[in-house]
């Protein structure tokens, strides 16, 4: 059995993964700052 | 611990930590997984699917780390009450069943080549699978509380009664006859050849630095849009 595309798609779902949930965090983390900056400025 | 018990001065470290974090632990990460694939020699037995190890070990140990986190930070809410341990245990919780889930599916993809199989409901397997499912339960309870930004009580016991899984899960191979190898890496050393070894110590390094980065984001997501509920009810208030 050719282990490569199983070697590749190993890598593939851990490097999506954690990119997918590194960016979903940022952008909710900005989102979140962005609006506790707006209600901030508008007090 | 205590120190950091103020958001704001956690907020003060966090922010210029977070960038530093994230960059360190790609660098790692990125070196680790390159040495994987293309630097380190195949194995005696398994030939190139012994590839697989240098994203599934750091899955792991990171899925087990995780709910430890969340066990401690439990401990740290319910004992001492301190005002972050809900907001760090909630903020653990995603990107911990995420490395639990990475961990099922490349074992399962180590498993194919390696065993002639996907899935064994062995002991090892099995209370991995467990550990999922607790993370789904604890992310469902955190999300149904009317906490700001961290959890219920109830959530935090259920995040310290969870952690009886992860022993289960370190001593699964040896208490059960199992398809899965014994642990390779103790405490009492390595079983693994340095050719082998070393791109692991660069890719686990990495990828627990960016779990590290992704924990620093959810905590200050959850804490801004805390102050927004509390300003809003504020105004709502006034």
């Amino acid at each position: 059995m050719n282990p490569w595309p199983f070697v590749i798609a190993a890598y593939a779902v851990t490097i999506g993964g954690t990119a997918a949930a590194f960016i979903w965090a940022w952008l909710a983390m900005r989102a979140a700052e962005k609006a506790a900056a707006g209600l901030r400025r508008e007090r | 611990m205590h120190g950091f018990a103020n958001p704001t001065r956690f907020l003060a470290i966090a922010r210029p930590v977070t960038p530093w974090l994230a960059a360190a632990g790609v660098l790692l990460a990125g070196y680790g997984l390159y040495a994987g694939l293309f630097l380190s020699p195949p194995d005696y037995l398994q030939g190139e699917t012994v590839r697989i190890l240098y994203v599934h070990v750091p899955a792991a140990w990171l899925g087990m780390g995780g709910w430890t986190g969340i066990a401690v930070a439990s401990l740290a809410q319910i004992v001492w009450r301190h005002p972050l341990a809900g907001v760090a245990a909630r903020a653990v919780a995603v990107p911990g069943a995420l490395f639990t889930a990475l961990c099922l599916l490349t074992g399962s993809l180590w498993g194919r080549p390696a065993w002639g199989t996907w899935w064994q409901w062995d002991g090892r397997m099995t209370s991995m699978l467990v550990l999922l499912f607790l993370y789904f339960g604890y992310i469902a309870l955190a999300n149904a509380g009317d906490e700001r930004s961290g959890v219920s009580r109830a959530t935090a016991i259920f995040g310290l009664v969870g952690a009886v899984n992860i022993p289960i899960i370190n001593r699964s191979v040896v208490w059960w006859n199992s398809l899965h190898q014994p642990a390779s890496i103790t405490l009492g050393g390595s079983k693994i050849d340095a050719a082998i070894l070393y791109p692991l110590v660069f890719s686990a390094l990495g990828f627990t630095l960016i779990f590290a980065a992704i924990v620093l984001m959810r905590m200050r997501a959850l804490l801004a849009r805390a102050k927004v509920e509390a300003r809003l009810r504020r105004m709502a208030a006034a």
